[in-house]
């Protein structure tokens, strides 16, 4: 993770993203500092923080910096150029920490587990608003294992993590509206037990949560019918406030890398 | 049509991005042909696809290639032409690219661009400011000109072969005197209707020997039918219909009752200068000295006609260019629009024809000596039919056909 020391809306390059509508930093900063408790106590998670450098704001979604498998590190082929200046950082810091860094070819975006989340031995890949498809081939080689290329089809969800959330190896939950007709087929044969949000939930990025074993954490405001449906599956909600971070197009999922990734 | 290919790599088969890339290419109203799909064997494998996609026009065909792209299907031929500039008139740079007839493209930062007046044995010169393509003849090259070089992005497309057995595809381009004539006549009619029907043009080019046998008033008749939209010819056809028209005779024997006549001999030189005298055959129509035949019904018609002289020309006439490069330029510029060129009873002019015609345009070409025709068909004719016959007893039944 990373503390949103410097965390401010800067700029737009999402629909969510307005100058007109800033992030209180120090309301930010408390509700990070809660998911991060959250995470560490409560649910017994080992956080590293990656520092925060003035100037680039959006580092505090770490899930963008790039994709885990083993000790490397796929990095991310930002699409903005707001965002590209994150990439010296990230690099350094996962050099830094003992990981092998590699980079896919420059003419591809590609922004990590935003857009690649395993599911059941596959990872699955959203592309169009920020990943590119092609990129997948190399993604494949690089991880040895089966990349299905997803279109996302509605530039509200523009990562895959804010439509789509495996829980474990058979449950995912998912907002079907932002996938096109092939991408849904494909999901729908790939996840045994698909629990589907709502619009109003998947606005509320219901579907950008963090899965920690059994204990599910979770935007609040969902409604209480997902919430059930999440609940009879035996796992464990826990709410979060991170509206500042809504204000970015972002919640809990989008501030948390997973560097122990095992491809189950 | 224009048409591309395009390959499309890893697991495109389990993520339907291959039948997506297919659906989107026919929900743009293109067409593909799969070329080559190679599977991985194992789940890690990838998969290979290579695609041809074809669409009514280049633009729609851009536009079909901007919305695949991004599922990552490109084409595979990405190259720019490589240009080098001509160091002097008239001389192409030694490796320059020699065209064919048959419809070529350049890729020219980035797009790909038709070559336009294609025809075989040229250079393509491009114009770097507007991106233009041209198919250019070796003595028309500029110092300076940007020559395309190499092979490397230029595409030639194959001619699409014809739904419908037609009567281009059903002769092929094998040339005999044995085979029936008169309902190959029959269906050429029928081309000539639709040709002219689809607003192209009909270029005749004919020799002396035309009026020489008594067929003049047929191709008069095709004429004045509006079944010529251009003609070709010498100074000798020109010469004798002219003369034919004054004088009854072609070169001194008359025409009707096939006996020379006595002093006839000088006939066409007296036809030549009379012309000569009236300052040109429009002239000389304008005057109502020349009332009759082929080139009057050109006259009169508004057919554009291209007279093209040669070393052993008497007089020659006015009109006849002596200039063969002029006679080329002017050949070239009547080529646009050609839908159907018929060759009758000319050999130097109909390969000087065939050489500038693109591959598209139909040819067809009726002579009494079957080398002319094989000759022309080897040249790389692609849709011609040869026809081995008398021009008088061709058109004749060609009149007959279309009913004139």
């Amino acid at each position: 993770m990373c503390r949103p020391t410097y965390y401010t809306i800067a700029y737009e390059i999402n629909p969510w993203m307005s100058l007109k509508r800033q992030a209180d930093s120090r309301r930010a900063l408390a509700q990070w500092e809660a998911l991060h408790r959250l995470l560490t106590h409560r649910l017994g998670a080992r956080v590293r923080l990656l520092p925060p450098r003035r100037g680039v704001p959006d580092l505090v979604f770490t899930a963008n910096a790039g994709l885990l498998h083993g000790r490397t590190l796929i990095r991310s082929n930002f699409r903005f150029a707001e965002r590209r200046k994150e990439e010296g950082s990230i690099a350094s810091y996962f050099r830094r920490a003992g990981f092998r860094v590699v980079t896919l070819p420059r003419r591809y975006g590609f922004e990590g587990e935003g857009d690649a989340l395993w599911m059941r031995g596959r990872l699955l890949f959203g592309f169009r608003f920020r990943s590119d498809a092609p990129a997948h081939e190399a993604l494949a080689r690089l991880v040895g294992a089966e990349v299905l290329p997803v279109e996302l089809a509605d530039a509200r969800f523009y990562h895959l993590d804010t439509c789509f959330c495996p829980l474990d190896n058979r449950t995912a939950l998912w907002f079907p509206g932002a996938f096109d007709r092939y991408g849904r087929r494909v999901i729908e044969q790939l996840v045994p037990d698909l629990i589907s949000v709502t619009e109003r939930d998947a606005r509320r990025f219901a579907c950008n949560a963090v899965a920690v074993g059994r204990h599910l954490v979770i935007q609040t405001g969902i409604s209480s019918s997902l919430a059930r449906r999440i609940e009879r599956r035996r796992f464990a909600l826990h709410p979060v406030e991170l509206s500042e971070f809504l204000k970015a197009g972002g919640s809990a999922k989008c501030l948390v890398l997973h560097l122990n990734h095992i491809s189950k | 049509m224009a048409s591309e290919v395009v390959q499309v790599n890893g697991h495109i088969i389990d993520s339907l991005i291959l039948p997506k890339v297919l659906d989107e290419i026919m929900d743009l109203d293109g067409t593909f042909e799969i070329l080559e799909v190679t599977i991985g064997k194992r789940k890690t494998d990838t998969s290979a696809a290579r695609l041809r996609i074809h669409a009514g026009s280049q633009r729609q065909l851009n536009h079909i290639l901007k919305r695949i792209a991004r599922l990552g299907a490109a084409p595979l031929y990405l190259k720019d032409v490589r240009l080098r500039q001509a160091t002097k008139d008239g001389v192409f740079p030694h490796d320059f690219y020699s065209t064919t007839n048959l419809p070529t493209d350049v890729r020219f930062r980035g797009r790909w661009r038709a070559v336009s007046r294609i025809e075989m044995d040229c250079g393509v010169v491009i114009d770097p400011s507007t991106g233009a393509a041209r198919c250019t003849p070796i003595a028309n090259v500029r110092k300076g000109d940007w020559v395309v070089c190499g092979t490397e992005g230029i595409k030639l497309m194959p001619l699409q072969r014809a739904r419908a057995p037609e009567v281009f595809q059903f002769m092929g381009s094998a040339v005999s005197s044995e085979k029936p004539k008169l309902q190959l006549i029959q269906r050429l009619a029928q081309e000539m209707r639709l040709i002219r029907r689809r607003g192209e043009k009909i270029l005749v080019v004919a020799g002396p020997a035309l009026i020489h046998t008594g067929s003049g008033p047929y191709l008069e008749k095709l004429i004045r039918g509006g079944y010529v939209h251009v003609l070709f010819a010498g100074n000798g056809l020109a010469t004798h219909d002219i003369e034919s028209a004054l004088f009854g005779t072609s070169l001194g024997v008359q025409l009707e009752r096939g006996e020379p006549v006595k002093d006839g001999h000088d006939h066409h030189m007296r036809a030549i200068n009379a012309i000569r005298n009236a300052g040109g055959i429009r002239q000389a129509v304008r005057r109502g000295l020349l009332k009759r035949g082929v080139m009057h019904a050109c006259v009169v018609r508004r057919v554009p006609y291209v007279l093209a002289g040669s070393v052993r020309d008497d007089g020659p006439l006015p009109d006849t260019l002596t200039d063969v490069l002029d006679a080329q330029e002017a050949m070239r510029r009547h080529i646009p629009g050609v839908g159907l060129a018929l060759m009758i009873a000319s050999t130097l002019h109909a390969i000087a024809t065939g050489n500038m015609l693109p591959a598209t345009v139909k040819t067809v070409c009726v002579d009494i000596n079957p080398a002319v025709v094989t000759k022309l068909s080897d040249r790389g004719t692609f849709q011609g039919i040869g026809i081995v016959s008398d021009s008088e007893s061709f058109l004749r039944e060609l009149t007959r056909a279309l009913r004139l």
